[in-house]
């Protein structure tokens, strides 16, 4: 299985949990139908022209339908966003696999996980929503719920010991570690550059080779840069995870965010900025550390709030070996590789586990705040949002690209704070896949239908598509794909004791040829000559052995022949032998050669050569032993 | 020549025939051939020649079989062509047998020192010094010269290459000059033979099916018709025009940018009747066989064409307007009622050329908006100008490159694919789209420029410079505006547009990239020139967070961008636009902190430009009378003077001196003239006594500072200083009478001492309190115009002599004995 991510866009349709008690969300009226139906109004809730679903938020898990998890032997994840269905996976499927991901992944993907878990766990909530999911009930309702898909399986958040459960079956990898799974095949993850820890895979066999590449950047930021080599020459590359807003360029984004920021704080507003714990934050405290000064806001305060804020500033510090260049250096002078270290010095970027605590002693106003979740549905951030949010002085800046902005802000309308949508993502967009492929040249190119067509409110955009040849191949979901190439040989192995005895014959110059005679032992996949045993010398008057103990037969072993008959020097020879009234005749695929006295026929082809002749055991034995003058054997 | 130089020469020319001196670099061998060029051009060569027996030598040196540098073997080539060419040292060196020597079979051509391409180059210089007279023409011919010009046409250096073909025509006009006079006859056999040769060279060239051969013959045609008007060029066309023609029978056309240029040249020609030789038929022919991306520079030379058929001019404007009018058609948009595009539209050619590559597409419309821009403003453009397609098709582009165009067509979806985020298109549409603001247009199409214009500002992916020409766009745009007649404030709509545009403008002012501050900067110092007075303007400005966020780029770490917040904060100060919360600490205080916060800047700022912007301002700031200068003059003029005394930059002290003369004439009363530095004596005579005049001026030490700028080491300050002086000195002369001067008190002899401890380079002792009596003793006893004149010569004036030109070459070598004393 590759990567096992969960879809959170779920959340959305859900009501923000509120850290402390917000009179707004809890006095928000019940939604009833449109004949004035009000039973499912403890359920629904409307806020300016949005249902929400007031319940603990629900996520949607990864495809259970159309293959039975527990027959998957491993997993393989490209980086930390791509393992937050673990848990739901490896404690409640009867997986009994290997995940295999690198370090970093699996600790900054622990962060996340925790930080979520401990969002949704910290502010219980006691009512369970479930009437509006009975499909008779679902239609009735207005979109986007209406149109939500397999709402049945969605499931709710799980708990800390089912993450440290599903990390437990994860093994660790470092790039360029070549893993042998059962024999069959090797997989290897390649740095990709998104992220830190973040790899591409490759799947090969002796003779095929399959790259699959999700997530991966080729922008100079902090994680290793991309292994593009080590893709070269594959049959078959699968590509996923490409920039989800193609048309935002990264750079001009952070300059966009920069300057909103900049611009807010000095008109004395507050900057919100929901966020992961980990990823691009890494850029942008990086990016402001070089900007406050420029722009004179050496004494805003920045503050990072998330329970995992500590660790994952910490853990960036230490992962030197799977960084850039650059940073990698920093760690030899000595140095922390990230300047955000600086920026906690110099007491510029505060971190705290949650708003409660020190923080509230510390806060002062204007300041920017890094806090989760960027979904607006749980975390510090839904404190800040009813906080800030009726100051058009203050800005939310939204740079994670999962959630579209707009519903994300719906349960908060009616809102003055300014909004502004900077979507940082890193990952590969169009031009560049584009430059990779030609770079890479795979054979074929596997990918999700969506990158194949333009994006459908931008039909014109030609260049928003995967432009290669052959063209991509493409799938949909529950669709299955054969991928296109067959294997048609397997490597043997031969032994050493085995290879000494072989007595190679040279049959054209570079060309030699020799008869083996061996066992072909073949285990997990792997195959290997062995010295045939030794025939056993009969020792009289012990007891017979057991049929099944019986080595093959080792019969006297027959030359190989090859070469060819030069036809006229042949009949020569038959009549300097003694046979007369010979006949050639040429056939399609060679000679017949007729001895009329004999009443015999000898039939030369390419591959072949046949005496025919009656009951003659004598004659058909001279003619062999004739045959064989002109052929080599070896 | 003068006798020292002539005493210089003879050793000279042995260093230059010693191979085994190191040669002198080439620029003084090339100051020593423009020195023998000024003595032959004033005097007689021969003489020269004869009087100086050591050149001959030196010619007839380098002829023989040595090791000689290339570069002084091409100088002898080159010295010998500027002693030839006059007719008489002509005959002299060909007595001598030096010349054909020099430039036949048995010099240079064909050894090894022909190799270097400095040689061939001296070679044909020397020839083309030398073709000035009848005489040259037969040694030409005799010398077989101009078969080896011929073929130096292809030289593999392009200097050679391209001296060769000048060369050519050089020769064609100097023998064809007998013929000028009469009227020059058709028949190819009453041509000098030498013209024939070169005309039935030019002829073979155009036959060849080789395109650099082709481009050649082109090119020596284009040189011939650009410089030479005479009645035979005409015949000369008449006779190469069919075969110039035929070129364009193949496919592709061969050499098509040299033939444009030839086909431009002989239709600029006021030597040609063009109607009277086809020229206009060759050209609309042409006109359509070449490829848009070759017709384009043809179609606008056509149309900048004084007098032209306007049937032709039509046409070319046609081929003009295609690539757009293609834009137009492939994004599903009407040309308009224009017919001219109307025309234009549905080329294949055109669109297979935009679509072929990008490089292809964005070249050819590069150049069309380029070719556009330049039409423009000429009077001779095409009427009726086509305003309103061509704003459409410039908006059109600039939506295509941003990806926001949704084209209906195939066509039109490949146009953006390949004009996608190209940067070179979107500054040429910019730069266009603001040339058109000359013009106006519907009002739905104003609105559509200023929409694409904020949607260019707003856009986080408009890089740096194409973010400039929006803002240099957005302002001409807004300059053309309509304006409600007695009124110049901005009107409604535009004022809609300001309200957009201040937010835009206020991010850009905090963006991380310091040239868009800067840009964002010097837009808004623009809108304030023109609006700052206009109560619409003022009151979107104030309403704005831009005057607080201007204030704070005067910190911006980038110096660029505190030199233009310096000229935005002095302009808005001065308009009254500069308004802060006034604290209660500074009751009304707040105009003053400004004017802390620049001499603050002009005296701790570590660079040049934030400084220099402040002196400027202070110089407005007084010529203005602003409240915060006027308040106290005389201290800020002290305290100004003091720091920019001590400046490093000399621009800064130059500004200085400026922002003095301001002072100067503001304390002497106003004069009628405009110029400063006019020393014409004054209309109005000062407004009191002259000492009493003269008191501000020492008091704010503005005498210390002039004088000590009169010596300063950078030579604009010292002659700006000069003037200043001259100046004021023909001010006070008429009223010298009223003061009693000190001519030769203590304090003038103090002063004066002072002065030339000074000009020897000792600046450290101040002057002290200066009496006016005192300023004006000195002004009259130094020499100001005498420095004046120093001061106006070049820095190198005394090194610019030959004597001096001689000594250095000789001294590099050594000739002249000073480094001899170590040698073994």
């Amino acid at each position: 299985m590759l990567d096992c991510g969960l879809d959170m866009t779920s959340t959305l349709n859900f009501l923000p949990l509120p850290l402390v008690q917000s009179p707004r969300l809890s006095n928000l009226p019940g939604w009833s139908l449109k004949d004035g139906n009000a039973f499912l109004d403890k359920e629904l809730k409307e806020c300016s022209g949005h249902v929400f679903v007031d319940s603990v938020p629900e996520f949607c898990l990864p495809e259970t339908e159309l293959i039975d998890l527990s027959t998957v032997d491993v997993i393989l994840i490209s980086n930390y966003h791509c393992m937050m269905a673990l848990p739901y996976i490896t404690e409640h499927t009867g997986f009994t696999g290997t995940v295999y991901a690198t370090e970093p992944t699996v600790q900054i993907g622990r962060l996340l996980m925790e930080e979520l878990v401990n969002f949704i766990e910290r502010v219980p909530k006691a009512q369970s929503a479930s009437l509006w999911k009975n499909k008779d009930i679902q239609r009735l309702l207005p979109s986007p719920l209406k149109d939500a898909v397999e709402v049945s399986t969605w499931r709710r958040c799980y708990t800390m010991q089912e993450v440290n459960s599903a990390l437990s079956k994860i093994q660790l990898v470092g790039y360029s570690q070549k893993i042998e799974l059962f024999g069959a095949v090797q997989v290897t993850p390649l740095s990709s550059g998104y992220a830190l820890g973040s790899s591409n895979w490759i799947i090969q066999s002796h003779y095929e080779k399959v790259s699959y590449v999700s997530g991966s950047s080729l922008l100079t930021t902090h994680p290793q840069p991309m292994d593009q080599a080590s893709l070269k020459n594959s049959d078959v590359l699968i590509l996923t995870g490409l920039t989800q807003i193609p048309t935002a360029n990264p750079d001009g984004m952070v300059g966009e965010f920069c300057s909103n920021l900049a611009l807010t704080v000095r008109n004395g507003g507050n900057v919100l900025v929901p966020c992961y714990p980990s990823g691009v934050i890494y850029d942008l405290l990086e990016c402001l550390y070089q900007y406050i000064d420029s722009a004179g806001l050496s004494n805003i305060p920045f503050y990072f709030i998330s329970p995992v804020a500590n660790s994952s500033l910490e853990f960036s510090q230490i992962f030197a070996e799977w960084l850039c260049h650059n940073k990698q250096t920093k760690v030899y002078l000595p140095e922390p590789p990230f300047p955000h270290a600086e920026l906690i010095q110099t007491n510029k970027l505060k971190h705290y586990p949650s708003l409660h605590g020190d923080f509230s002693s510390d806060f002062r106003q204007p300041c920017v705040v890094f806090t989760g979740h960027p979904s607006l549905r749980f975390g510090d951030v839904v404190h800040f949002m009813e906080l800030w949010g009726k100051s058009s002085l203050n800005t939310v800046i939204f740079t994670e690209p999962d959630f579209s902005y707009l519903e994300a802000l719906a349960p908060y309308q009616p809102l003055a704070m300014k909004c502004i949508y900077c979507p940082i993502d890193t990952r590969l967009n169009f031009i560049q896949v584009s430059k990779l492929l030609k770079e890479v040249q795979p054979l074929h190119v596997v990918c999700p239908e969506q990158y194949t067509q333009p994006p459908p409110a931008q039909s014109h955009r030609m260049d928003l598509m995967i432009d290669c040849q052959p063209p991509a191949m493409s799938y949909r979901r529950a669709e299955v794909l054969a991928l296109p190439f067959k294997r048609r040989y397997e490597k043997i192995e031969i032994m050493p004791e085995l290879a000494d005895a072989l007595v190679p014959m040279e049959i054209k110059p570079g060309i030699s040829l020799a008869t083996v005679s061996a066992v072909l032992h073949t285990k997990d996949n792997k195959h290997i000559l062995q010295p045939p045993p030794r025939p056993t010398q009969p020792t009289g008057g012990k007891k017979r052995k057991r049929a099944s103990d019986d080595i093959p037969d080792c019969k006297v072993l027959k030359p190989l022949l090859s070469g060819s008959i030069p036809v006229e020097q042949f009949v020569q020879t038959l009549e300097k032998h003694g046979f007369s009234d010979i006949k050639v005749e040429d056939t399609a695929k060679g000679h017949i050669v007729l001895l009329q006295e004999a009443e015999t026929l000898i039939q030369i082809e390419e591959d072949s050569t046949h005496i025919i002749c009656d009951n003659d055991e004598m004659l058909r034995v001279r003619l062999r032993d004739l045959v064989l003058k002109f052929l080599q054997k070896f | 020549m003068d006798p020292e130089c002539s005493q210089l020469l003879p050793a000279l020319c042995a260093v230059l025939a010693d191979p085994r001196q190191p040669v002198a670099d080439d620029t003084c061998l090339e100051k020593l051939l423009d020195w023998f060029k000024t003595i032959t051009k004033a005097g007689s060569s021969l003489l020269l020649l004869q009087e100086n027996p050591c050149l001959v030598e030196l010619l007839c040196h380098v002829l023989k079989p040595q090791d000689l540098s290339s570069r002084v073997l091409s100088f002898s080539l080159r010295l010998a062509g500027v002693f030839a060419a006059q007719e008489d040292c002509f005959q002299y060196l060909q007595q001598g047998e030096l010349l054909p020597r020099l430039f036949g079979e048995p010099g240079p051509l064909g050894g090894a020192a022909w190799t270097a391409p400095s040689v061939r180059s001296g070679w044909i210089q020397g020839l083309r010094s030398l073709a000035q007279h009848p005489s040259a023409l037969h040694f030409l011919a005799d010398c077989g010269a101009v078969d080896t010009i011929f073929s130096l046409q292809g030289d593999s250096s392009l200097f050679v290459a391209s001296a060769a073909g000048q060369l050519l025509v050089h020769i064609l006009g100097l023998s064809m000059q007998g013929l000028a006079e009469g009227h020059p006859s058709l028949q190819a056999g009453d041509w000098p033979v030498c013209a024939q040769k070169i005309v039935g060279h030019i002829e073979e060239s155009l036959h060849s099916t080789a395109v650099p051969q082709i481009t050649q013959a082109l090119n020596v045609l284009t040189t011939t018709f650009g410089h030479c008007h005479d009645p035979w060029t005409q015949v000369l066309w008449v006779r190469l025009s069919p075969l110039v023609g035929s070129l364009l029978e193949k496919d592709p056309v061969p050499a098509a940018h040299s033939l444009v240029d030839l086909l431009l040249s002989v239709a600029r020609s006021p030597g040609l009747s063009s109607s009277s030789c086809g020229l206009w038929e060759t050209l609309a022919q042409t006109l359509n066989h070449l490829s848009p991306t070759q017709a384009g520079p043809l179609a606008l030379g056509i149309l900048k064409l004084q007098d032209c058929p306007q049937v032709l001019r039509a046409q070319a404007f046609v081929i003009l307007l295609q690539p757009l009018a293609c834009v137009l058609k492939a994004t599903g948009q009407d040309p308009g009622p224009s017919d001219v595009l109307d025309s234009a539209t549905g080329d294949s050619l055109t669109v297979d050329a935009l679509l072929s590559s990008k490089a292809a597409c964005v070249g050819l419309l590069c150049r069309t908006l380029a070719h556009l821009e330049l039409l423009q403003p000429l009077p001779q453009r095409p009427c009726p100008w086509p305003q309103e397609p061509l704003l459409g098709a410039a908006v059109t582009l600039l939506q295509l490159c941003r990806g926001s165009a949704s084209p209906a067509s195939d066509v039109g979806r490949h146009l953006c694919a390949l004009l996608l985020g190209c940067v070179r298109v979107q500054r040429a549409a910019l730069d266009f789209l603001g040339t058109l603001s000359q013009e106006t247009g519907p009002q739905e199409l104003v609105t559509e420029v200023f929409a694409v214009l904020l949607e260019y500002l707003r856009s986080p992916d408009s890089s740096p410079t194409v973010l400039k020409k929006a803002f240099q766009a957005t302002f001409r745009w807004l300059l053309s505006s309509p304006k409600t007649p007695g009124c110049c404030d901005l009107e409604p709509h535009a004022l809609l547009v300001l309200r957009e545009l201040l937010p835009v403008l206020q991010k850009r002012l905090c963006s991380p990239c310091w040239e868009v501050r800067d840009s964002g900067l010097e837009f808004l110092t623009q809108m304030t020139r023109h609006w700052g007075g206009q109560a619409g303007f003022r009151h979107a400005l104030l309403a704005s967070e831009v005057p607080k966020l201007t204030e704070q780029l005067l910190r911006d770490p980038e110096s660029y961008v505190r030199a233009s917040a310096v000229t935005v904060m002095g302009q808005l100060s001065s308009q009254g636009l500069h308004v802060t919360p006034v604290s209660p600490e500074h009751p009304g205080g707040q105009q003053k902190s400004l004017l802390v916060e620049l001499l603050h800047i002009l005296s701790t700022d570590s660079e040049g430009f934030p400084r220099r912007a402040v002196m400027q301002v202070f110089t407005q700031w007084l010529r203005d009378h602003h409240a915060d200068v006027a308040g106290d003059t005389e201290q800020f003029m002290a305290r100004v003077l003091q720091v920019a005394s001590q400046d490093l930059d000399w621009e800064v002290r130059a500004q200085g001196l400026e922002l003095a003369l301001v002072f100067l004439e503001q304390t002497l009363g106003q004069f009628h003239s405009h110029c400063p530095y006019a020393v014409t004596p004054p209309v109005a005579a000062p407004a009191g006594p002259l000492a009493q005049a003269l008191q501000p001026l020492c008091r704010v030490r503005l005498f210390e500072f002039a004088f000590r700028a009169l010596f300063d080491c950078d030579r604009p300050v010292a002659q700006k200083s000069c003037d200043l002086l001259l100046f004021l000195r023909a001010k006070t002369a008429s009223s010298s009478g009223s003061l009693q001067e000190s001519r030769s008190g203590p304090d003038v002899a103090s002063v004066e001492a002072a002065l030339q401890r000074w000009q020897a380079g000792d600046q450290g002792q101040p002057l002290g309190d200066l009496e006016p009596e005192v300023v004006l003793a000195v002004l009259r006893s130094v020499d100001l115009e005498g420095l004046r004149g120093a001061l106006a010569e070049g820095s190198d004036h005394m090194e610019k002599s030959p004597q001096s030109l001689l000594q250095d070459m000789l001294a590099t070598v050594g000739v002249l004995g000073e480094n001899e004393a170590d040698c073994y």
